[in-house]
């Protein structure tokens, strides 16, 4: 469904030019899991931005469902570390955003609103204001507000990277819950090697900048998964000792 | 510009008046007016010639004099109008302005050196300009004021919507809003704090305005009396002028206070 062709991107500031991503083919299917993983600041997240449209790549070209991504690419729904909640807007009318976007009237969109909130466990905080919750509370605000609006596609951005271990593994839970009921295809960047291996289906290694793929890895664990117990098993074990073995190498370039 | 956080510094009550005994302060505060004022009437005439100073007393005669006559609210009104006609007319092209211009970088790159020089520009120096083109009326004293209120409220509309999260943008984009309503509902309610920073600290400039004017060139205006008064010798009646604009800026902070009071809310959660 998305398909990558030598995609490369060079920023350039002024006499100094950054390249960030060199030459990545990638396809991914629909209702597939994909986690992309590398060191920080690898460009992995200048990747995203160009699935998601917000930058034309330097080279090569972005295809999504057969049609190249010129502008920004609205089947997308984007999350990123910083939640992008708007501050001035309670819960239910961050959430209840994109149906006024798109012109539905007052009362519909709320019954649809309070309906999401309750599915991804906010309700009784519906008129609360962003700055009033907890990082958890505001990650399941934003996953409401992309369900909301059906996106295909959920590219997310690091997006639990600033959460403890014990609400990332609720969000883990809750994403995987939303990707198999709603069939959106993900794909995930992270820092974090083993909430990779927990949620997708394939991950990729990502080298230093600029960003190629060093490794790709199907991850054979049956679903649904138990996103809490998944990590004990010898299957998980092998994935992400395959998996660190190379990511190791990228880190320790770094430190030289 | 200024951040919207920034509070300039008041000669207002300290943070908790009940600390330093409420009532009892407020006395003190009379008491060292009413001292103040003896020792104006003492030394005038004594010490420093009445020519100069004048006095308490002549002061306070001349006032009841112009309130008895009516006078002084005539000039009261014209300055007040020029003051609020000056900041609405300012503000709105402000506003509208920082906008355009926050959201059109091309434009923004384009006029920037025009506008830095306009703004280094001390707006006073535009009044003879506004008399040839606005007339000797109260025209050319709101366009003054207009002026020095449009700058000040353009700088911090224009940094608002530039501080906007791209972010925020860009995720109301890839949920297909239009480039109308990412201006109208994120860009804007996204600069609002620091509009109303501008609105605030632009509230005792249009004033200065009006009464800059008013003393260029007029016929009536709380400026003009005062350059009427100094004309005549009048020290009296220019201590009084002073007294009653005085009045006037704090009854305007006094209104702003109020207003901001009331769109706290907005600052707190513009954040």
């Amino acid at each position: 469904m998305i398909d990558l062709r030598h995609v490369s991107k060079t920023f350039r500031k002024r006499d100094e030019t950054v390249e960030a991503v060199r030459d990545i083919n990638l396809t991914i299917a629909q209702k597939e899991i994909v986690a992309i993983i590398g060191p920080s600041g690898c460009g992995k997240s200048t990747l995203l931005n160009m699935i998601a449209g917000l930058y034309a790549p330097s080279s090569g070209s972005i295809v999504y469902k057969g049609a190249r991504v010129s502008d920004v690419n609205t089947d997308a729904g984007y999350m990123t570390q910083k939640d992008n909640l708007l501050p001035w807007r309670t819960v239910r009318d961050n959430v209840a955003f994109p149906l006024e976007l798109a012109g539905i009237d007052k009362s519909a969109r709320a019954d649809r609103a309070d309906q999401v909130i309750k599915h991804v466990g906010l309700d009784g905080f519906a008129h609360r204001y962003p700055h009033e919750l907890s990082g958890g509370m505001r990650k399941r605000a934003c996953l409401a507000r992309m369900l909301i609006y059906g996106a295909e596609t959920a590219l997310l951005d690091e997006p639990f990277a600033a959460l403890d271990a014990q609400l990332k593994l609720a969000m883990h839970d809750l994403l995987l819950k939303l990707a198999a009921e709603t069939g959106q295809t993900v794909v995930l960047v992270t820092h974090d090697l083993m909430e990779a291996v927990t949620l997708a289906d394939r991950v990729l290694v990502c080298t230093r900048r600029p960003a190629t793929l060093a490794l790709e890895q199907r991850i054979e664990l049956k679903r649904p998964r138990d996103v809490l117990n998944v990590r004990f098993t010898n299957e998980f074990k092998e994935h992400y000792d395959a998996l660190w073995e190379r990511l190791r190498v990228e880190y320790q370039e770094e430190r030289v | 510009m200024t951040a919207p956080d920034a509070e300039l510094p008041a000669f207002s009550e300290p943070a908790s008046p009940s600390a330093l005994g409420g009532g009892f302060m407020v006395i003190c505060q009379v008491v060292l007016g009413l001292v103040l004022l003896l020792l104006w009437q003492g030394a005038s005439g004594r010490l420093v010639d009445n020519f100069f100073i004048s006095n308490p007393l002549d002061v306070a005669r001349r006032l009841i004099g112009w309130i008895a006559d009516g006078s002084l609210f005539l000039h009261i009104w014209a300055t007040v109008y020029a003051t609020v006609m000056g900041f609405v007319a300012g503000a709105v092209i402000g506003v509208v302005l920082g906008i355009w211009l926050g959201v059109s970088p091309f434009t923004s790159r384009l006029l920037n050196p025009y506008l830095n020089a306009l703004n280094a520009l001390p707006k006073v120096a535009l009044a003879p300009l506004f008399v040839l083109w606005f007339g000797l009326g109260i025209e050319s004293k709101i366009a003054l004021a207009a002026v020095l209120v449009l700058f000040l409220v353009f700088l911090n509309t224009y940094a608002g919507v530039r501080e906007v999260d791209q972010d925020l943008i860009d995720g109301a984009r890839l949920m297909k809003a239009t480039r109308v309503q990412v201006i109208t509902k994120v860009i804007i309610p996204s600069a609002m704090s620091w509009v109303f920073a501008g609105l605030k600290i632009s509230v005792p400039y249009a004033l200065i305005g009006a009464v800059l004017g008013e003393m260029i060139a007029a016929n009536r205006g709380l400026g003009y009396l005062v350059q009427f008064s100094g004309s005549q010798f009048d020290t009296a009646g220019v201590f009084a002028v002073l007294i009653v604009i005085a009045l006037l800026a704090v009854a305007l902070n006094f209104l702003v206070e109020i207003v901001q009071h009331r769109m706290q809310q907005w600052r707190v959660i513009g954040r």
